[in-house]
Order: structure tokens, then C-alpha cells, then sequence
């Protein structure tokens, strides 16, 4: 089945379209420079001062790895993919909240901030958007018989 | 990092991505003109992170070398990242895509400003 060249309802999106195209292409770019933007700080912060706060950087390389894992979970696609993207997507949800909650309560855990400090203010809460996002549309896209 | 060039670069993108946001509102797929854009776009950006590089070795480094280094190596990969995936996407979102990369960009752009601003002595 061909998928038309330019579909501009959702509604007429084909149910086998890869779950990397169209608004899910975007959402591949945003995971993408998350992705890129978690693994260069944690690959700063590790490398140059980790034994300031390991706490706070063994999470910035935790998100950095979940957003690269959601990333490449969207491009392959298939149950696979989906899979792959759920449980990242899923693990960031939690994540965010929870460090989220955790870094405004206590600060002295959290002396550097991460991505998900505050619910990720420092990058406009988009990292709190995000999974709410891609929880969407992998639900929106789900397999029905 | 605080010349001309920064800011033309942050204006040129801020204006590209109100033109990219509008086409995708308009559902318009990225026309040739928008991928020619976004390459000369990325030239720009080149020259801006080249520029940058070689103000590193010329005394005044910032005192953030590595995280600066980082954001130049993410600045230059930006543009063309937006191109391919574009390319990849020829419906409205793929000039969603190209929006999203050119609003991304003045951040970026604005950061490095913000860490080359702290520099240590020369």
C-alpha cells in the first residue's frame, strides 16, 4: 500500500504507516537533539568533574541513553521499534516526574542540574512534554486487529 | 561570539523558522526554495562555528572548552541533520521539522555566546 504523498489528515494516514513518518518524523527530530544534547552534557560532566555530583550525572547519562534508546526505537519501527520506544518513552515519563520532584525537594541531591531537574525547566519542559507526546502517538498508532 | 555574525545568524533563523511554521500551518510540503534555505542557512552557521574555532586558539579561550566544543560540534550538525530528515519527509511535517531545527538553532547559538562570554585570562 502506497501512503499518499501528502496527507494532510491524520485520519487518513494508513494504519501500516512506519511509525518514523509524518508527525512521527518530527518527533524523531526532537528525540534526536535530546538525544544529542543529554549525551554531550553527560559525556562533559563524567568526563571532567564526576566525582562533584555522580548522582546528578549518572541520571544526565540515563536520559541521554533513554532518549538515544526512544530515538532509534521510532526510526526502526515494527513491533520492535514500538517496543523499544514504549519503554523508553515509559522510563522518561517516570523519570522526569520523579527527579523532577525529587531536585525541588531536595537540592542537595541534586547539586547540578540534569535534564529532568525540574521538570525540566532548564529546556523549557519540553522533556516533560515530550513523553506525554510520544506516549500519544505510539498509543494513536497501536496495532489493531 | 558576540559579533555580527551571531546575530545575523539568530535573525536569519528566527525568520526562517516563522516561514517553515507558516508553510506547515499552510500544509505545504518543504519546497526547493526551503531546502536551498536551510543550506545556506547551514553556510552561515559553518562560517559562524569556524569562526569560533579559530578564536579558540587565539588567546581567548572560554573557560568551558569542553562543553563550548560540544555545543560548536552540535551547532555545525544541525542544519544538515534538518535538510536530510526534511528530505525524508516531503508532507507538512517535514517543514515542521525544518521549523523545530530553526528555532532549535538561536539556543544553541545563545548558549555558546553564554559560555565563550566567560573566558579565562589570556
Amino acid at each position: 500500500m502506497a501512503e499518499p504523498a501528502s496527507s494532510n489528515d491524520t485520519r487518513t494516514r494508513p494504519r501500516d504507516a512506519a511509525l518514523g513518518s509524518g508527525p512521527g518524523r518530527v518527533l524523531l527530530t526532537v528525540y534526536i537533539i535530546f538525544a544529542v544534547a543529554a549525551g554531550a552534557r553527560a559525556g562533559v560532566q563524567i568526563a571532567l568533574k564526576f566525582s562533584e555530583a555522580p548522582l546528578a550525572y549518572l541520571l544526565s547519562a540515563v536520559a541521554a541513553t533513554v532518549y538515544l534508546a526512544a530515538t532509534v526505537g521510532l526510526a526502526i519501527g515494527g513491533t520492535k521499534g514500538r517496543l523499544i520506544a514504549l519503554t523508553s518513552c515509559s522510563i522518561e515519563m517516570v523519570g522526569v516526574l520523579v527527579v523532577g520532584t525529587l531536585s525541588i525537594g531536595d537540592k542537595a541531591a541534586f547539586p547540578d542540574q540534569t535534564v529532568w531537574s525540574d521538570y525540566g525547566s532548564g529546556y523549557g519542559y519540553i522533556p516533560l512534554i515530550l513523553p506525554m507526546i510520544g506516549l500519544y502517538w505510539l498509543w494513536r498508532n497501536r496495532p489493531r486487529s | 561570539m558576540n559579533g555580527p555574525l551571531s546575530v545575523a545568524t539568530i535573525v536569519v533563523a528566527l525568520a526562517l523558522a516563522v516561514w517553515y511554521l507558516l508553510r506547515a500551518a499552510l500544509n505545504r510540503p518543504p519546497a526547493r526554495f526551503d531546502l536551498l534555505a536551510v543550506a545556506g542557512l547551514g553556510a552561515l552557521v559553518a562560517v559562524l562555528v569556524i569562526v569560533a574555532v579559530v578564536g579558540l586558539f587565539d588567546g581567548s579561550k572560554p573557560a568551558d572548552t569542553a562543553t563550548f566544543s560540544g555545543y560548536l560540534i552540535t551547532t555545525i550538525a544541525f542544519a544538515p541533520t534538518g535538510f536530510v530528515l526534511a528530505r525524508m519527509e516531503p508532507t507538512r511535517w517535514g517543514s515542521l521539522i525544518l521549523g523545530v531545527a530553526c528555532l532549535t538553532l538561536p539556543v544553541l547559538v545563545l548558549r555558546l555566546q553564554q559560555i565563550a562570554s566567560v573566558v579565562t585570562g589570556g
